[in-house]
Order: C-alpha cells, then sequence, then structure tokens
C-alpha cells in the first residue's frame, strides 16, 4: 500500500516546514513579550500570550518583567527559522522548486481563481499551485524578508545601519518589525483556514504521503 | 535580592526609613503582574536551573560569538546633527530616582585594576586633562526604546594605554559605587572601539548624578545596560567577569 501513495512532499519540504513552524511560534510568543516591555502602541499583549518563563519568578528575584527570558527564547529560535529558510531557499532554486510551482503569477488567474473560490468551486490539481495559493507564499515571502531585514536593523543597529536606512534606522524598524508580524500572524490565519476547510492536505504535511485517489485534487509534489 | 540592597544601603548610611521606601516600591512593582498565567512557565529561565534554561543559555553563549563576528572594529555608530539630542534624557535605573546616589566629585577616584601596570587611583581632574572626545548617538534601551543623546569623555582607549592595560586581555570589567553595587563587563574589541568612552559630559555639561555623576561609561556600539553608571572601578582580566543583568540571563555581549 506505502508504495503505491504518492510522495506529495519531499522530506526536506517537511522538515523545514515544521521548523519554521515552531520557530514562528516562538519568535512570536517571546516577541509579543519584548513587545510589552515598551509597547510601540497604547496596549499591552495579555501575558498569557507570551512565551519567556514565568515572569513571576522574574519579578520575585529582580524585579523585571520576564523580559531576560523572552529575550533568550527569541534570540535563540531566530536560528531555527533562519536555517529552515536557508535550507529550503537553496533547495528551492537548485531544485527549480520556486521556478516550477511560483512562477508567473497573472492579475488574471488570481481574479478567475478568487471568483472560483468564492463560489466554491476552486480545484485543487496536485502538483499545481493555483493563483490565490501563489499569491499568498508571495506574500509570507515579502512579510518574512522584511522580519528578518528589520530583525537584523533591530539586533544590530550599527553594524546594519545602511540597511537601517532603508526603514527609519532603529525606531521605523521597530514599526516594521510589528507590521511584518502582523503580515505572518494575517498568512498564519489564511494557511490555516484553508488546512482546516481541506483537511486531508494536513497528513500528507507530516507523512509526506497520500493515497493516489486522495492526492489527486491535493496541491504538493509530485515525486 | 532585596536583603542585599538592604544590607548594601545600610552600609551606604541610608537609614530603615529609605530602605522600607525602596522595598515597598519593589513590592508595589512585583505586585503588578501577580497571578499572570505563563506560556512555558515550567521553563524558569531566571533561575539557570533547568535544562531548558541551560540550553537557551548555551545558544545565548553561541550568540555571543557570532556578535564578536559581526563587530568591526572601525565601523562607527552614527552619528546625528545636535538638533537632534533629547534636552531631558529618560531615567532608567533599577532604583528609583530617590535612591540615586550623589557621589562628590571631589573625593570620588576611579580605580584601574587587574591586568594594568599602574594602579594609582584617577581624580576626576586627571580625568579631564586627558585628551576628549563627543559623539551625538543613539542610546538603545535593552527593553525597546531609544533616544539620542550627545556623550562626551575620555575614550576608554586611551585610559587603558594610560594605565599600561594589556590590552590583548580579554575583558574590560566595570564596577560602580550604587545601590545596587552593579557590575557589568564588555570585550577588549569594544572596550578599544573608538567611540567607547569615559564619560564626563552630556550636551556639553557635566552629567547628572541620575545620569552617573561623575563618570559613567558610554559605549554607543552596545545596549544600554553594558553602559554603567557611577563607575569607580575598571578592570582588565581573562576571567570572565559576568555582570549584574547579564546573571539574570540577559546576553552578554549585547552589541548594537
Amino acid at each position: 500500500m506505502k508504495d503505491k501513495d504518492i510522495v506529495l512532499h519531499p522530506r526536506i519540504v517537511r522538515i523545514t516546514h515544521w521548523t519554521w513552524a515552531i520557530g514562528v511560534l516562538l519568535l512570536l510568543g517571546s516577541g509579543l513579550r519584548i513587545y510589552n516591555s515598551e509597547p510601540l502602541f497604547d496596549f499591552y499583549i495579555p501575558t498569557w500570550m507570551t512565551i519567556g518563563g514565568s515572569n513571576e519568578a522574574a519579578n520575585k528575584l529582580h524585579n523585571d518583567f520576564g523580559l531576560a527570558g523572552a529575550l533568550l527564547w527569541h534570540f535563540a529560535a531566530m536560528w531555527l527559522l533562519i536555517g529552515s529558510l536557508l535550507v529550503f531557499t537553496v533547495w528551492g532554486f537548485v531544485t527549480g522548486h520556486f521556478r516550477k510551482k511560483y512562477l508567473p503569477i497573472s492579475a488574471r488567474e488570481v481574479l478567475s481563481n478568487a471568483t472560483d473560490f468564492l463560489h466554491g468551486r476552486l480545484a485543487h490539481d496536485i502538483g499545481v499551485r493555483n493563483a490565490v495559493q501563489k499569491l499568498l507564499y508571495a506574500f509570507a515571502i515579502v512579510a518574512m524578508l522584511l522580519m528578518l531585514l528589520s530583525g537584523l536593523v533591530l539586533w544590530k543597529p550599527v553594524q546594519f545601519h545602511e540597511l537601517g536606512l532603508l526603514m527609519g534606522q532603529y525606531e521605523g524598524a521597530r514599526y516594521v518589525h510589528f507590521f511584518g508580524m502582523i503580515g505572518i500572524v494575517l498568512f498564519l490565519a489564511v494557511h490555516i483556514a484553508l488546512t482546516l476547510l481541506v483537511p486531508k492536505v494536513l497528513l500528507p504535511m507530516i507523512t509526506g504521503r497520500a493515497p493516489p485517489r486522495a492526492a489527486s485534487d491535493m496541491p504538493g509534489e509530485r515525486p | 535580592m532585596t536583603t542585599g540592597i538592604e544590607r548594601r544601603l545600610r552600609e551606604g548610611g541610608l537609614g530603615k526609613g529609605d530602605v522600607a521606601n525602596l522595598e515597598r516600591r519593589l513590592f508595589l512593582r512585583h505586585g503588578l503582574s501577580f497571578g499572570a498565567l505563563t506560556l512555558l512557565s515550567g521553563c524558569d529561565v531566571v533561575t539557570n536551573t533547568g535544562p531548558v534554561d541551560r540550553f537557551l543559555r548555551m545558544i545565548s553563549g553561541f550568540n555571543d560569538g557570532v556578535q564578536a563576528a559581526l563587530f568591526r572594529a572601525n565601523k562607527l555608530a552614527p552619528t546625528f546633527p545636535a538638533s537632534m539630542v533629547a534636552p531631558e534624557f529618560r531615567f532608567n535605573a533599577q532604583y528609583g530616582l530617590d535612591s540615586v546616589p550623589v557621589l562628590n566629585p571631589a573625593t570620588w577616584r576611579l580605580t584601574a585594576s587587574g591586568l594594568v601596570a599602574n594602579k594609582q587611583a584617577w581624580t576626576l581632574e586627571q580625568l579631564q586633562a586627558l585628551p576628549q572626545r563627543a559623539d551625538i548617538t543613539r542610546h538603545v534601551c535593552v527593553e525597546g526604546w531609544s533616544m539620542i543623546g550627545q556623550w562626551g569623555g575620555v575614550p576608554l582607549r586611551t585610559f587603558l594605554e594610560r594605565v599600561g592595560a594589556d590590552l590583548s586581555a580579554r575583558y574590560v570589567g566595570f564596577y560602580c559605587d550604587d545601590p545596587i553595587s552593579y557590575t557589568t563587563s564588555i570585550d577588549m574589541a569594544s572596550a578599544l572601539h573608538p567611540q567607547t568612552i569615559l564619560c564626563l559630559t552630556y550636551a556639553g555639561k557635566p552629567i547628572e548624578p541620575k545620569f552617573g555623576a561623575p563618570m559613567r561609561v558610554k559605549i554607543p556600539t552596545k545596549l544600554g545596560f553594558k553602559q554603567p553608571k557611577f563607575v569607580t572601578e575598571i578592570r582588565v582580566t581573562n576571567d570572565y567577569p559576568a555582570g549584574y543583568w547579564e546573571n539574570y540571563g540577559y546576553n552578554w555581549f549585547a552589541g548594537l
């Protein structure tokens, strides 16, 4: 049976996908705790949504709000993200995955796909990204790029000063990093919502495989 | 920690009222987050006990190395026009304004210790007589805020050369005469950076007590907590000197 299954996602895609997912969740939770130490806007993030260890223990010990723990998580999790993106990007270019799956994106195709989607009749063809998917991933890539670049400027505003000039230096980078985060969260919301609408796409991202019949209307990689 | 502060405050000649006041303020700040639930609350990163904490601190140590590699000795922190200097700088310390020490500039002394040839104490006048430089740079706090200011003083490199320091040593540690006996330490490369100074002035005037008078260290290539106030001892050493916030898990290199 196993042998007859179709490989939708190569192992490298699955490993980098879930490494990226864990990295993003850790960065998001710890990032929100870091946001709380000096909020950009007139609101705080509820502590239960943040990551960084027990801030009660932190308070008792050194009159701090659990920022040290959040920073430790943030600057550890960034390596999960950098590592998975690096491996996936190199693999994607070398194997031609990006060229085959994502280009070109045409406005007409996007509109026609969006109309189909709204009428509940968007097809999932194996190995083919529809235009809405392409656009969503393009959006995620842009948001991720903004996060990486603004993150570098926030981490190293002196060493990456020239990069900082593109985004209003340190203070501007704080806004780019915040709205980039919102972009990632929006992407995740749509990405997860679509997975819930078509739940059979979830298992192949873990096992890599699907029975031929189920695979026939699933987005993914052909062997 | 409070008892430690209490002891040092008493040794410093402060009365029980001051201590009780400080304790009350600390209690109020602690109280703000009591009952808060936290994801991953099992990972108590501040006591450095569990395996997760040890792992995270190990990564933080790895990040020290990455930052040292990214650091360029001649890359200057960006400077700004005088019109951008904040007239009233933000006060930020582990203690409140009411606990700021007022050190007497006439009796204040700075000692160089560790791997230095000359351990003779320096007076403020002697430091003022050394070559000075001033830069208008951005001060970035680990909490996330930043402000532009103009800090002037003696390049730390000049001072280290005058005291005959071993410039091949790994660390420079700073020790402070304040209510929490603050300490921090930096790598030698950052200590020798041209903009790293023993800061004596802000916007052309002597720095105020709340900003560490008579001398604080200013390092535009480091986060704020690496720039200690009320410094009275500078130690050159090859033994990792750690620091006050570093011991609570804040990254040691903390470079910008």
